[in-house]
């Protein structure tokens, strides 16, 4: 019976690293989520949301940050997400075995995953290069491109989960193809589209790299969107890396609102998603 | 026996005259390299419920589906010979598959209403096909829900969600949505199947209502429900078409050895 | 039964096919996009490839004014932080998909399954930031001296663990790097361990093999493809990431040695700390490179990774 002590002994020695490895995820995550919530409730207050982004040693607040990472979030979604949604229904209802669908599908999949800097460094060789200076604009085109893989993806996914005997039903009562996509379809998939322009939004609010040679940032207020423009990331990255403690304060108070957002959104996605989906 | 003879026979039974609808001539239907469907000859007969009947995999689904070109949808599906609508052949490229199936309205096994209201469910086939004011179609809407012997259940709760009613409900929705586009034919695969002996019962009620509207073929696996609720009865076997003809016949004193086995239930 | 007019019926057929092209307008759009990126890349980075050829893959140099560059530290220190992650993550990953597949109770599943996916939302600038200001002062005080002195003294491997605990460097960046691609592994790793067919673990469990038996035997053996894709993605993930690499990595240009402690930069860092200020020509067009390269090889990666995965999927496919 030895034999079997050892076995018992093996396995009971890898469920305990196992529990190890989950304790050791969970213990970056509930450390870091402590870190943002403690240090960055500490810098909240009501100048943050009032007070333009200060020069070093005086205070101030990340209002500009804020209003325009909001336009350029706002902005990206609404270019993006139309592209996403056309191209996923290629994907899902004409093109799942033609030549274009697949290779647009298997790209896009890399796309999902590029590096956000590169996507920055595109934006910045076709655009930024070419009008000559950092704008607002060029920040939304860049984070436009990581909008549109994310709904391209959910949105074909979505579609194919959507039963065949549905689509026959409506060509059934003679409904020519863009409306039983349009109107029955897309319908049927609609929580699980919004959950994936959500996940998008959710993921550029957060996006840095992208932004560095695109919108660049600006201290002061500017809503022109051929100007540098001021955002939450690229001002948290200045701010964090300066040796002023004010600005390393605003930086954790900033971190804690898109951290808050970034998860706020996430967990929204999860409840609509799978309301709708018991029904 | 060839189709000619077969028909004159028919019709001698029949208590009406009859006038074919939808015929098949040698029709032939493949999925990829499977012969599905052999040289079927047979007619679907006006304001008539033809039943078919036969063990599953015969190819009595298929051949429903063929009557609205539904195979359309799948490249790898195709089929040769003829399939007549009021004398015109259905399989030829110019035919428009949308007008074609405002023509010939189908229901399908499992209950799929859209995900959209009671209401728009049927307004939506309404509107593609014909334009309507408001409250034209809100009267279309309401002369469908009634012949689908819904209405009452749903009057008041018409901008509810089609896919919050019982599966019943939901069935009788999906009839009343084919029934709306005002079809010559109703196509109904399998269409109690997935429902309890109780709506079944409203669905066969509501089928025998019909009937004197619609030319209906309906295709189910419950040889008691063919003999209760058709007029003529087609039993099909791999594929081909072992026996046609008037249901009482059909059940009481089959002509071939194969159908009287399998309503027998000594196959199948 | 009204049949529509000629006219509708041509309306409508144009109006599905219409319908059709702007679909597919919009999935070549998509798919142009990709190749958009590698010209323009390409493009914008002529300049230098035509100047230093392929040697600027090796060259140590880093020299702005004097206009001369290669790409050896920053491609050294990417791919040195994207090991060091893997080294740590995979291992975790797997263990974590382990205890979320066959360990947790039911009712623990959804919640720690989600929560390890909300760790992956976080976006990487709160990594980086928390990396440098509350981890990398933590790391220099404790874990790094406490190294230095066992694994340290262990010969040839020592080397990698010696020298000032700065707390900032390429093993910092490399265990950011790794607590950000857990997640990644960990998820990838869990849905791939769940199309393992019930009836394969039943018949394992059935002949009397442990927990660990029956995954390592046969749970690991049937999704090896999915898992080797898995960690692709992490990978992947880890060579491109730039915040929480920029953060802690020392933003150094010299390979002082072969420790791990020293500084560096990577291929990202450089980009995000000296793109913005860089003189155009020579000095753009080097950095442009280096994203070059690095689409290049995270492309590689992933094209990797998918092709693996598609696999995986295939075979569930025949089997269903």
């Amino acid at each position: 019976m030895k034999l079997l002590t050892r076995r018992k002994l093996t396995n009971h020695l890898a469920l305990a690293l196992s529990m190890a490895a989950m304790s050791f995820g969970l213990f970056w995550l509930i450390w870091i989520l402590w870190t943002t919530f403690d240090l960055g409730v500490a810098g909240l207050s009501l100048d943050l949301f009032t007070k333009m982004t200060p020069p070093p040693g005086s205070s101030g607040g990340l209002l500009n940050a804020i209003v325009g990472s909001a336009i350029m979030v706002g902005l990206a979604t609404l270019l993006g997400t139309p592209i996403g949604i056309f191209t996923g229904i290629y994907l899902a209802e004409y093109g799942r075995h033609t030549w274009l669908g697949k290779s647009t599908r298997f790209f896009n999949d890399i796309l999902l995953s590029a590096p956000s800097i590169v996507i920055g460094l595109f934006v910045y060789a076709i655009y930024v290069a070419k009008v000559g200076k950092f704008s607002g604009f060029s920040g939304v085109l860049a984070l436009a491109l990581i909008v549109i893989p994310v709904v391209v993806s959910t949105t074909e996914n979505m579609l194919r989960l959507v039963p065949n005997s549905l689509r026959e039903a409506a060509f059934a009562l003679g409904a020519p193809k863009r409306l039983v996509i349009m109107k029955v379809t897309l319908r049927a998939s609609v929580a699980g589209v919004i959950t994936g322009v959500l996940l998008a939004v959710a993921r550029i609010a957060g996006e840095t790299a992208p932004l560095l040679f695109t919108a660049l940032s600006n201290q002061f207020w500017s809503l022109d969107l051929n100007e540098p423009m001021a955002n939450l990331p690229v001002t948290i990255f200045k701010f964090a890396m300066s040796p002023f403690t004010d600005w390393q304060q605003l930086a954790w108070a900033g971190v804690f609102l898109i951290t808050l957002g970034v998860l706020g959104l996430n967990i929204a996605t999860r409840i609509l998603f799978r309301q709708k989906h018991k029904l | 026996m060839n189709m000619n003879d077969m028909n004159e026979a028919i019709c001698d039974v029949a208590a009406a005259p009859l006038e074919t609808q939808i015929e098949f001539r040698d029709f032939d239907f493949h999925y990829g390299k499977f012969h599905a469907l052999k040289n079927i000859n047979l007619p679907i007969y006006r304001k008539n419920v033809t039943a078919f009947i036969g063990p599953s995999g015969c190819g009595k689904s298929t051949l429903l589906r063929t009557m609205n070109r539904m195979y359309d949808l799948y490249p790898e599906q195709k089929a040769t010979g003829e399939l007549l609508l009021d004398g015109k052949n259905l399989l030829g490229r110019d035919v428009d598959l949308n007008t074609l199936r405002a023509k010939v309205g189908m229901v399908f096994q499992k209950p799929t209403p859209f995900p959209m209201s009671i209401f728009e469910n049927i307004a939506f086939g309404i509107r593609l096909h014909e334009r309507l004011s408001k409250s034209a179609v809100e009267e279309r809407v309401e002369w469908a829900l009634r012949k689908a012997a819904l209405w009452d259940e749903v009057k008041d709760i018409l901008n509810r969600s089609g896919m919050s009613i019982s599966g019943g409900q939901q069935q009788r929705l999906c009839i009343a949505r084919a029934v709306a586009v005002k079809p010559e034919v109703l196509l109904l695969d399998e269409p109690t199947s997935a429902l309890d002996p109780i709506s079944t019962m409203r669905i066969e009620e509501l089928i025998d209502e019909l009937k004197g509207e619609f030319t209906i073929a309906i295709v189910t696996h419950n040889m008691q429900q063919a003999a209760r609720i058709s007029d003529f009865t087609a039993y099909m076997y791999l594929g081909e078409m072992i026996e046609f003809g008037v249901t009482d016949q059909v059940f009481i004193k089959p002509q071939k050895k194969q159908t009287e086995d399998y309503i027998t239930g000594r196959f199948g | 039964m009204n049949s529509p007019d000629p006219s509708t019926r041509i309306r409508r057929n144009i109006g599905d096919l219409l319908f059709f092209n702007l679909t597919r307008a919009f999935a070549a759009f998509t798919l142009l996009l990709l190749a958009g990126i590698i010209v323009s890349l390409g493009i914008g980075s002529w300049e230098s490839i035509s100047k230093f050829g392929v040697g600027f893959l090796w060259s140590q140099q880093w020299n702005p004014p004097m206009d001369d560059f290669g790409a050896l530290i920053p491609i050294y220190g990417t791919i040195v932080t994207s090991l060091i992650a893997l080294v740590i993550a995979v291992p975790v990953s797997f263990g974590i998909a382990l205890f979320l597949t066959e360990l947790s109770p039911v009712w623990l599943r959804r919640p720690l399954g989600t929560a390890i996916e909300l760790l992956a939302a976080i976006p990487s600038i709160v990594y980086g930031m928390w990396g440098l200001l509350v981890f990398a002062p933590l790391f220099a005080q404790y874990v790094q001296p406490f190294l230095a002195a066992t694994i340290g003294q262990i010969p040839f491997i020592g080397a990698l663990f010696s020298g000032p605990p700065l707390g900032i460097g390429l093993l910092t960046a490399g265990i950011i790097l790794a607590i950000m691609i857990i997640p990644f592994i960990a998820s990838v790793m869990r849905d791939v361990f769940a199309v393992t067919p019930d009836m394969l673990k039943e018949s394992a469990y059935g002949v009397g093999g442990t927990t660990w038996e029956v995954v390592w035997n046969v749970v690991l053996p049937y999704t090896k493809v999915g898992v080797i894709g898995g960690i692709m993605l992490g990978l992947g993930r880890a060579l491109g990431e730039t915040m929480a690499v920029t953060f802690v990595i020392g933003n150094t240009n010299l390979i002082s040695g072969i420790s791990l402690y020293a500084p560096g930069n990577s291929i990202t860092s450089t980009l995000a700390n000296e793109f913005g200020e860089a003189t155009p020509g020579l000095y753009t067009g080097a950095l442009i490179e280096l994203g070059l390269i690095l689409f290049l090889i995270t492309l590689t990666v992933l094209v990797f990774s998918k092709l693996l995965l598609m696999r995986l999927a295939r075979k569930e496919g025949s089997q269903a």
